[in-house]
């Protein structure tokens, strides 16, 4: 290698003033290394460098300066790192409370969430709950007033037989052709039987069917409209087999009552 | 293994007997590279007490292989100064930045009396050809690109290399 025009070709003087590449400089630096005459090439030119850039300064600067702010005493390195430390752990420290506070705060979210829901539902069952006494206290005041109506004619039926513990009123308005008919004192139809309603004239005796009650067993007040357009002159409850009959079965007569005709 | 290599090592260890032996090196000539981008006594100060606390602090960094020592501060100088530079405070308070060159600062530093090669020095700079001013002020004062440099001084990219080699070669004749 041409030591003599490799300096000459002004490398080095690039090399000191920081203008090669990663991979020149590595390549400088190994030639520095096997050639001394490279390298004092390199400290003569880095001091010629140096001397000029310090005519170029206004003033010299203390490094006393420097050292207090790079605080070189022992003790104080030693708690740099400790402080750092410190700052790390309460950051972690306070990472983890936050992250736990974030799970609490969303299971509590949750919980209330499912409390709301409950409630929600609480009250639309409370709210049909009202609507269904309100219906019901409507339905009561409606039947009131048609038992209450003028011209309504009362009729107890009474126990026939061995149902003796059986009872029944009929409410009858001539006017509109209805009667209401009040069958609280019957116990539930037994299964595949079914109660018939009959309007009776006396002489002779004449029953006429005003239908079967199918859904007695599962009405609530027991107190059931029927159209009977019959000049009726008693009423009787009989206990037939589903889908009634054509006449009533005396046997299983469980309440007659007479109507009162006279006013 | 040079005395200088040892002092490095040392420094790498933060020895700070190292780093003021280093620093009494190199201070004056990094706080001149600072003072000649920056003008301003007061910033290139604190400018350079940044670098040096800078290269202390990354002292682990350097390795021999990438460079000269006082290349690798004078990089970290030249960044911190031209990023000073840019910073908006900076322009706000430096509208008209000086465009005279480190020459002018030489032939104008009155503290240089003091100092050992001054008079070489102001001697050197005071016959110092244009072409060899913006060579010297460009790829070793501000740290262009030998590219950058070649475009402004319109010459190739080849001639910059042995240019500046003999710019620096009148140099070394005046003070060494």
């Amino acid at each position: 290698m041409d030591i003599k025009a490799y300096i000459e070709s002004g490398i080095l003087e690039l090399y000191v003033a920081g203008q090669l590449s990663e991979q020149e400089n590595q390549e400088v630096y190994e030639l520095t290394q096997k050639h001394p005459e490279i390298l004092q090439e390199v400290i003569a030119i880095e001091t010629a460098l140096t001397q000029l850039s310090a005519s170029a300064s206004p003033h010299a600067t203390d490094f006393n300066t420097i050292k207090n702010k790079i605080s070189s005493n022992p003790d104080v390195i030693e708690l740099k790192p400790k402080t750092t430390h410190w700052v790390a752990y309460t950051g972690w420290a306070a990472s983890v409370l936050l992250a736990l506070g974030l799970l609490w705060t969303l299971n509590t979210k949750n919980t209330l969430e499912e409390d709301i829901q409950t409630v929600t539902l609480e009250k639309q069952v409370l709210e049909t709950q009202i609507e269904d006494a309100r219906n019901n206290l409507a339905n009561t005041k409606d039947l009131l007033n048609a038992i209450r109506a003028k011209g309504i004619l009362a009729v107890p039926l009474d126990g026939q037989g061995n149902f003796d513990a059986s009872y029944a009123k009929v409410y009858w308005n001539k006017g509109n052709n209805t009667i209401y008919l009040d069958a609280q004192g019957l116990p539930d139809a037994p299964k595949g039987k079914v109660w018939q309603v009959w309007s009776l004239t006396l002489n002779p005796l004449t029953p006429t069917s005003l239908g079967t009650i199918d859904n007695f067993n599962t009405d609530d007040n027991k107190i059931f409209a029927i159209v009977n357009e019959n000049e009726s002159q008693a009423f009787g409850i009989t206990l037939e087999p589903e889908g009634g009959s054509k006449t009533p079965t005396m046997e299983q007569l469980y309440t007659l009552g007479v109507v009162n005709t006279a006013p | 293994m040079t005395d200088l290599d040892t002092l490095v090592k040392q420094f790498q260890q933060k020895d700070i007997n190292a780093f003021e032996k280093l620093y009494a090196m190199y201070s004056n000539s990094i706080h001149g590279v600072v003072y000649n981008i920056v003008r301003d006594s007061a910033i290139s100060d604190e400018l350079m007490q940044d670098v040096f606390i800078k290269a202390w602090n990354n002292a682990e960094s350097y390795s021999s292989s990438k460079g000269r020592f006082f290349t690798w501060i004078l990089n970290i100088a030249r960044n911190a100064a031209i990023d000073k530079t840019r910073s908006k405070t900076f322009k706000q308070t430096k509208q008209n930045l000086n465009t005279d060159f480190f020459v002018d600062i030489i032939a104008s530093n009155d503290n240089l009396e003091s100092k050992t090669d001054a008079i070489g020095i102001k001697k050197y700079v005071t016959q110092l050809g244009e072409k060899c001013k913006t060579l010297i002020e460009f790829l070793y004062f501000k740290g262009f690109t030998q590219k950058e440099t070649a475009e402004t001084l319109e010459i190739p990219i080849g001639t910059v290399k042995t240019r500046n080699r003999s710019c620096i070669q009148k140099l070394r004749d005046m003070v060494l």
